[in-house]
């Protein structure tokens, strides 16, 4: 169509025709195609295999159209199991999405990344409060992979090869772990599940003996949603092993209200902070934290933001003990890590100032009141029960009627428009009646009714007990 | 007692290039924001050894919040306010449009164990873009678990030790060899996976050398790892005979595609020879940053080697897609769930918008950018390898610091008193006092003649009088940080006051 724009192609690039053309002319080439040219044998055979670009208006069509097909978002969710549906104040996108913040590079030179540089050590000051520990750093990709640096810390502080972690770890923390210790020729073991949901100490003392084991690796709350520390007689067992204590915060929203990593005697707290104002996202970007005590200070991968001054003294941030980095030590280096999550890691950095101490503590309550009224209703249906007693932050193992599978139950409840939780069965095969379910701030009563309710119809539709 | 101090947090704050408070000395209790209903007691529910005692976080109005991050989003560079020529690292226009898209409800609000059949539009996202890269990069498929680009090299290597375990050779290829023009994660991701590293260095056209190459191959390589164009902005013309001595060799090519925005619909690492890949989506394919992250690592690899791709993989059998997590092969999970999606939301958008046609044009445009600056900074600077480059190329002040003082360092701290940010500096390691240039497509040609001229004018000011150099930046909020201490006596977080003795 003749409107005398023909040949805009969408590159985002702004040059004319003859921009081109004096530049070519300055280069003292005659095309665009001269200064690329290859040998004939890698040339390209045929144009790439992607279709025609298209103008903004149509383009959001095509990808409003993709989001359209993720029929989840019309379900009423009790989805958790390491990512949690909360409430985002608008202030987080507001002030996040502004353009100096989000196209931003790695801060490299402090003079004028200073906004940034300080928005990360403050991030590592909430990491530091809410775990209990000395030391955090900028950010790692996400909760299961500072799990696995947590672990590479441990092994280079003790010099042994050896992890010993509970089953009542996140499953996928436990994969990621075992894919980075393939790399590494680490060995992973496991603790196994207690009989009340809980992480089963009884075979520490025998194993630890022969102080093979880097790290001892206890999640709480744990994959099950239940309070799970080491008591001071199993410390006791560990400190005298030499072992190193990771704790791991899958649910960073429990740190308003639980005993912190420190608190029970972790030496490394890792995790996941999606919780504070970062999107579900279909499982990403997240923000992993690492924090540490003192001791592991130049071990910790990553960036680190350090509080230093400038040529005049005035009080300057910047990015420092990079020679444990790989750009200064390449394959000496503590880690291969060269992003952070700094753009994930400010959101909650400005979630956490918005909130601040009365709002965190305020909704870790709720999660724990709505886990719980949840739960009340749920048992009230007959033939479902907890499946482990005691405590839980926000999620919980619900036991189906034994006439039926977790699968089954929750086929039924997508039928009624309900994603009912996780079925357990999916990590471990004694738990196939079992699925996992969350409840946050978010939950409402209508909500817990319309679960319970749907799943009293569903006990009924399948005949599941017999009066 | 404290009144004064805070008069003074906020007298630092108002006036010009002061410091702005830490967001813990700025709240008050009782100043909270009511996010929340107030709910029951947490010990009707909760054992009282459960909880913590105390939560020292501070509460702030939420206008004081707003205050403080839109202030420290004031003390930064960004795309968004400026020029960016940071080589490898290409720093191009970020579009609006694709962060609209990863941020529809449906995509953002998406969980990750929300059922196959009800996220069949994030699976197509993935499938899709998946399909796209492999058929950009020639690559038989790519998965996008890793969450950045050095996850990737992390997903590459570990892929190919299982291939050598797999076929019985694992035990003897344990050697990686990275050029000297290699990026630095390269070796430290080779040392995750228990390899050796063995560099080699450039030949005297900047090229990884077709006999060098072969001196270093043995019974022991597992891997070269290569880019290309490499770091010195020139493409490899012998790939081709590389890889095939590599190959005769037993071993592995790995492409790092940090440098892939000048190949796209020019060349494909799968038609040199490569065996395994990865990208920078958030380099070539224009998501933002955000200040060092999140990236987007996807790594791809040829058909031999799908079977040891991480999980989940997405499949596609007839219209439905799902995650496959049964992969007896695979080298397993690399992260807590599936990919980065939001940003293969944000590639994705990229890779419609422009079509096929419009990104090979983005990758003549960012050559042209690249050879424009090339030939009008090579008026005052050295620049060591002068022939056609790709995407960027490299300036050395190594006259410059010879006969005036002045090094690189000097010469980008001067830049930022001119608007612009530093290019990538002292890297790659084989060129000294080395600036390393990149402006990518988006950069208009006013936009590079400005750059030039405060380039210029630089060196100009070097020669006449080199201590004003030497003192940039002056026009920053802080001048040149003192890293020495920072490291010697590190202070990496804010510690409460001590409470005041009873």
């Amino acid at each position: 169509m003749a409107d005398g724009y023909e040949s805009l192609t969408r590159v985002y690039a702004p040059h004319t025709e003859s921009d081109i053309r004096e530049m070519l002319d300055a280069v003292g080439v005659e095309s665009l195609e001269d200064l690329l040219r290859v040998p004939d044998a890698i040339a390209l055979a045929a144009p790439l295999a992607v279709p025609p670009g298209l103008p903004e208006l149509e383009l959001q069509r095509t990808m409003a159209a993709y989001a359209a097909r993720n029929e989840a978002l019309g379900y009423v969710s009790f989805l958790g199991a390491g990512a949690y549906r909360h409430y985002v104040p608008p202030v987080v996108p507001a002030i996040a999405m502004r353009g100096e913040f989000l196209t931003a590079y790695t801060p490299y030179q402090a003079e004028v990344s200073q906004g940034y540089l300080q928005a990360i050590y403050e991030w590592q000051s909430y990491v530091c409060l809410l775990t209990g520990l000395d030391l955090a750093n900028a950010s790692v990709y996400d909760g299961a992979t500072a799990l696995a640096e947590g672990a590479i810390m441990a092994v280079n502080a003790t010099g042994r090869r050896a992890i010993l972690v509970s089953a009542a770890v996140h499953p996928n923390y436990r994969g990621v772990l075992r894919t980075y210790a393939r790399g590494l020729d680490l060995d992973v073991e496991e603790l196994p599940l207690g009989g009340d949901g809980r992480t089963d100490f009884a075979s520490l003392e025998a194993r630890l003996a022969d102080k093979r084991f880097a790290a001892l690796v206890v999640q709480n709350p744990n994959f099950f949603g239940a309070v799970d520390v080491p008591g001071d007689d199993v410390r006791r067992i560990v400190e005298a092993s030499g072992t190193v204590t990771i704790g791991v915060v899958a649910e960073a929203m429990s740190l308003g209200a639980l005993v912190p990593p420190a608190g029970w005697g972790a030496h490394i707290a890792v995790g996941e902070g999606q919780s504070f104002g970062v999107a579900m996202a279909y499982g990403g970007p997240y923000v992993g934290f690492i924090a540490a005590n003192k001791e592991h200070m130049r071990r910790i991968p990553g960036r680190l933001v350090g509080r230093s001054v400038d040529v005049a003294g005035k009080p300057a941030y910047t990015l420092t003990l990079q020679a444990r980095e790989q750009h200064i030590r390449r394959e000496k280096a503590t880690s291969n890590i060269c992003t952070n999550q700094a753009h994930c890691a400010l959101c909650a950095t400005i979630y956490l100032a918005a909130v601040g101490a009365s709002g965190l503590r305020r909704c870790a309550t709720l999660n724990v009141e709505r886990i719980h009224a949840l739960s009340e209703k749920v048992v009230a249906v007959p033939g479902f029960s907890r499946r482990f007693e005691g405590p839980v932050f926000n999620e919980a193992a619900i036991r189906v009627p034994a006439a039926a599978s977790a699968a089954q139950v929750l086929a039924k409840l997508r039928e009624r428009k309900i994603l009912g939780g996780v079925d357990l069965g999916r990590w471990y095969p004694q738990l196939t009646d079992c699925i996992l379910m969350s409840a946050t701030e978010l939950t409402t009563d209508a909500e817990i009714e319309a679960l319970a309710s749907a799943l009293r119809a569903i006990v009924e539709e399948l005949d599941l007990v017999r009066a | 007692m404290s009144a004064p101090e805070t008069t003074d947090l906020l007298r630092d704050r108002f006036e010009p290039g002061h410091g702005e408070p830490l967001i813990f000395e700025l709240g008050q209790p009782g100043r909270a924001n009511t996010y929340f209903p107030n709910g029951r007691a947490l010990e009707e529910f909760l054992p009282a050894t459960a909880l913590r005692a105390e939560l020292p976080l501070p509460d702030n109005s939420e206008l004081e919040v707003i205050r403080h991050f839109t202030r420290l989003s004031q003390r930064n560079f960004s795309i968004d306010t400026g020029f960016y020529p940071l080589g490898s690292c290409t720093m191009k226009y970020n579009p609006r449009v694709n962060d609209a898209m990863a941020n529809l409800p449906g995509f953002r609000d998406l969980h990750p164990f929300a059922p196959d059949e009800l996220a069949q539009g994030a699976l197509g996202v993935m499938y899709d873009l998946e399909r796209y890269l492999a058929a950009i990069f020639g690559m038989a498929a790519f998965s996008l678990n890793p969450a950045a680009g050095a996850h990737a090299e992390l997903a590459a290597l570990l892929i190919a030790k299982a291939y050598f375990n797999r076929i019985g050779e694992g035990a003897r290829r344990t050697t990686v060899i990275v050029p000297d023009t290699a990026h630095g994660t390269n070796p430290a991701s080779a040392a995750m996976v228990g390899y050796n590293v063995v560099s080699l260095q450039s030949d005297a056209r900047g090229r990884v050398g077709v006999e060098d190459i072969k001196r270093v191959l043995g019974a022991d390589t597992a891997v070269c790892m290569m880019t290309n164009p490499n770091t010195l902005g020139l493409f490899e013309d012998q790939i081709l005979e590389i890889a095939a001595a590599v190959h005769a060799a037993g071993g592995l090519m790995y492409y790092d595609g940090a440098n892939a925005n000048a190949l796209m619909g020019n060349a494909r690492p799968g038609d040199m020879g490569f065996d395994l890949m990865h990208l920078n989506t958030h380099k070539t394919f224009s998501i933002p940053h955000g200040g060092g992250g999140a990236g987007h690592g996807p790594v791809g690899v040829a058909a031999h080697l799908v079977e040891f791709l991480p999980t989940p993989v997405v499949r596609k059998d007839g219209d439905v897609l799902s995650l496959d997590f049964d992969r007896p092969d695979s080298i397993g999970p690399m992260r807590s769930f599936w990919s980065n999606f939001a940003h293969a939301v944000r590639a994705l958008t990229y890779v419609l918008a422009n079509g096929g046609d419009g990104l090979t044009k983005v990758s003549q445009l960012a050559v042209l950018n690249a050879n424009y600056l090339r030939v009008r900074v090579r008026e005052f600077l050295e620049t060591p390898y002068d022939e056609i480059c790709r995407h960027e190329f490299v300036a050395s002040a190594q006259a410059l610091k010879r006969e005036t003082g002045v090094r690189a360092l000097d010469v980008a701290k001067a830049l930022l008193d001119h608007g612009f940010h530093a290019p990538t500096m002292y890297f790659p390691l084989l060129v000294p006092e080395c600036l390393m240039i990149e402006p990518t497509e988006t950069e208009s040609k006013e936009t590079l003649d400005a750059f030039v001229a405060a380039l210029r004018s630089i060196v100009e000011t070097a020669r006449r009088d080199p201590q004003a150099v030497l003192a940039a930046p002056v026009t920053t909020i802080v001048g040149r940080v003192d890293e020495t201490r920072a490291a010697r006596d590190p202070n990496l977080r804010w510690r409460p006051p001590p409470k005041p003795s009873s």
